[in-house]
């Protein structure tokens, strides 16, 4: 029994499902109807679907992120590439544009964030953490000029079809949800079901000997940046359509931080060479229930950060091989 | 000239460039008034981006410097209200500074966790807890905070060093002395290069590493002081995402993020440059902070690529 025990601790799905089951524990106890599941509306509501469906966002930008730290690298402007989006959106409904166009220009323009980013790690070879922190300065400056030139002093808008892609349901279920199930299942079949997971990985792993294999590692590592692109802007497109206007100052901020976070916590390491999808959902799902967990507590929202730093910090402290090692002979001398 | 002073020689040539080119664009542009003011207005980015310096020449990356700042302000804020005198607050918050950079440097170390997840966490922690010390915006109410402000030393012209500039001219160069001339600024130097290697020269890489980030915690620290005394009031929000333009200061001074190349006397002109944009931008009048963002967003693109040129033609990774 010892032995599964420590074969069980040794897996790495075991501490990021422990760490979402115990806050999960945590808040049931606080709150007494916390794990309760009714229909209004009809639609599901309760604290467990509100988890769900407001992690969306951060989950989809965090699997792009995955993605990419697959590759050793990382993406700072994924929340540029939100502001972006947003506000191709309101220039375009100022325009008239059909509301179909407007959500491919928007996935579009979130494509393009990520072809440029991808043109920088690949052909010119900078530094991801680097290449990305242009977009991440520039990206929230290009938003409010596009709002300022097209915007108009009212950067709202009504679109039926993009707010039923956000906060619209299909039957009870919310429609992010089931987009999001169908996004991470597509992108799923391309990582596990075709060469490119492979081919991340083994890029990720080492570039230079991939290259010799006959990997393009330049191409490989292109399609990654604009991969997370592509999710940034849809993720941009489920927010934008919530809050129905643009703000590109302050939509999405540290939105990249949380992605990496949901990476590293659902296993993912830094030094690439490794996608973990499924736990990086799981990495999302943590950090969007010890918020939700806090605020249902009756803790001051002010708590939340505090929460979050010693949880993120606890999980990577078990992760640690030297920590893990100095408990375990701290447990070994109390029971010889 | 030394291959190795090559990227700092670009980063004065990019800075002179702009601030002539602001010289012909505006009157009054060249004088050492503008100099001064943006010494002054951009003391504790550049501060900060100073103990960013040494992380960043050790390969590693410290993102809680916002929040220190923030928090140092409030703190100063919220005791100052309590009567305590801001210098013995600061010396404090400086002992705070440099504890809790050591705790995330020993952090890294044993626990060899990235320093960016580490530092991440230490954003969040101190942003947490400055939500705890207040909400609002405190004033700083203080004789000495006059005092501070009106302390100056003029220069050739009609342009004064201000006390904010004086604070940073010094801890540069103390900063400077610890880089080049001691063996823990080699030591630096080394793990960045190559951390193995220095492990099997004989290097403590786990004191180093705690040395570094400690010398973090301390400039961030220093830079919310004089941050605090310089807007005379503390806010639980101020410093946010200043980690990047801090980031941004180090990279465009010369130092490269992979660590081992750098100087510390470049992140001062880094820092210079960032505040020229602002400066040029706010002379002309009709652009505003979306023209400020994105021609820093530019100017880092251009300076990087002209970077990698250098690195590249003259091989810098394999000399220094």
């Amino acid at each position: 029994m010892p032995g599964r025990l420590k074969a069980l601790a040794q897996s790495r799905a075991v501490w990021p499902l422990l760490a979402l089951a115990l806050i999960l524990i945590v808040a049931g106890s606080v709150s007494p109807n916390f794990f309760e599941i009714r229909i209004v509306e009809g639609r599901l509501f309760g604290n467990l679907i509100d988890i769900l469906y407001r992690a969306v966002p951060t989950a989809l930008v965090a699997l792009g992120m995955a993605v990419v730290i697959g590759t050793r690298g990382i993406d700072l402007s994924v929340g540029s590439i939100i502001a972006i989006v947003g506000a191709v959106i309101v220039w375009r409904i100022k325009m008239g544009d059909p509301h179909i166009t407007i959500l491919f220009s928007a996935l579009a323009a979130g494509i393009l964030c990520g072809m440029w980013n991808g043109f920088l790690v690949s052909a010119l070879k900078i530094q991801p953490i680097i290449a990305t922190l242009i977009l991440m300065v520039a990206g929230r400056g290009i938003g409010m000029l596009i709002n300022q030139l097209y915007g108009g002093t009212d950067p709202s808008f009504e679109s039926a079809l993009l707010q039923w892609m956000s906060t619209g349901s299909i039957w009870l279920i919310p429609t992010r949800l089931i987009l999001a199930a169908g996004i991470f299942l597509a992108l799923w079949l391309l990582i596990r079901r075709t060469a490119l997971g492979l081919f991340i990985e083994s890029v990720g792993g080492n570039a230079a000997a991939s290259n010799l294999a006959g990997v393009k590692a330049g191409l490989i590592i292109f399609v990654a940046y604009v991969l997370s692109g592509l999710l940034s802007a849809w993720a941009g497109v489920i927010m934008t359509a919530d809050t129905h206007t643009s703000d590109p100052v302050s939509v999405a901020l540290y939105i990249e931080l949380d992605a990496i976070l949901a990476v590293v916590i659902g296993g993912g390491s830094l030094a690439g060479g490794r996608i973990y999808l499924g736990m990086t959902v799981i990495g999302a799902l943590v950090i969007q229930a010890l918020t939700t967990a806090t605020l249902i507590s009756g803790l001051p929202p002010e708590y939340n950060l505090i929460i979050k730093a010693l949880v993120v910090l606890s999980v990577l402290f078990l992760q640690s091989a030297n920590a893990r090692r100095a408990i375990g002979s701290l447990v070994l001398r109390r029971s010889p | 000239m030394s291959k190795k002073y090559l990227p700092l020689a670009a980063t004065v040539a990019v800075f002179l460039a702009l601030f002539l080119v602001g010289g012909s664009m505006y009157r009054n542009f060249l004088s050492t008034l503008v100099l001064g003011n943006i010494l002054a207005d951009n003391a504790f980015i550049i501060i900060a981006a100073i103990g960013a310096t040494f992380v960043i020449l050790s390969g590693g990356i410290d993102l809680s410097i916002g929040s220190m700042i923030g928090f140092v302000g409030v703190c100063m804020a919220v005791l100052d209200s309590m009567g305590w005198h801001p210098l013995a607050t600061a010396a404090v918050m400086i002992c705070f500074g440099i504890l809790y950079g050591a705790l995330q440097g020993f952090i890294i170390d044993y626990c060899d966790i990235q320093p960016f997840i580490v530092t991440l966490a230490g954003l969040f922690l101190l942003r947490g807890l400055c939500f705890m010390v207040t909400l609002e915006s405190v004033p700083i109410r203080h004789d000495f905070v006059d005092l501070y402000a009106s302390a100056k030393l003029p220069l050739p012209g009609r342009g004064v060093l201000r006390s904010s500039a004086l604070v940073m001219l010094a801890a540069l160069a103390v900063a400077i002395f610890i880089a080049h001339f001691t063996r823990f600024g080699n030591n630096v130097y080394a793990i960045g290069g190559d951390k193995e290697s220095a492990r099997l020269m004989g290097v403590n890489v786990r004191r180093t590493t705690v040395g570094i980030y400690a010398i973090g915690g301390f400039y961030s620290a220093l830079a919310g002081v004089v941050y605090a005394l310089y807007t005379s009031s503390g806010y639980p929000l101020a410093g946010s995402t200043l980690e990047l333009s801090a980031i941004a200061a180090v990279v465009l001074g010369g130092t490269l993020l992979t660590g081992g190349v750098g100087m510390v006397a470049g992140t001062l002109f880094g820092g210079m440059i960032l505040g020229l944009i602002s400066t040029l931008i706010i002379f002309h009048g009709s652009l505003n902070s979306a023209w400020i963002m994105i021609s820093s967003g530019v100017l880092l693109f251009a300076f990087i690529v002209l970077h990698r040129f250098l690195v590249s033609s003259f091989d810098l990774r394999g000399t220094s």
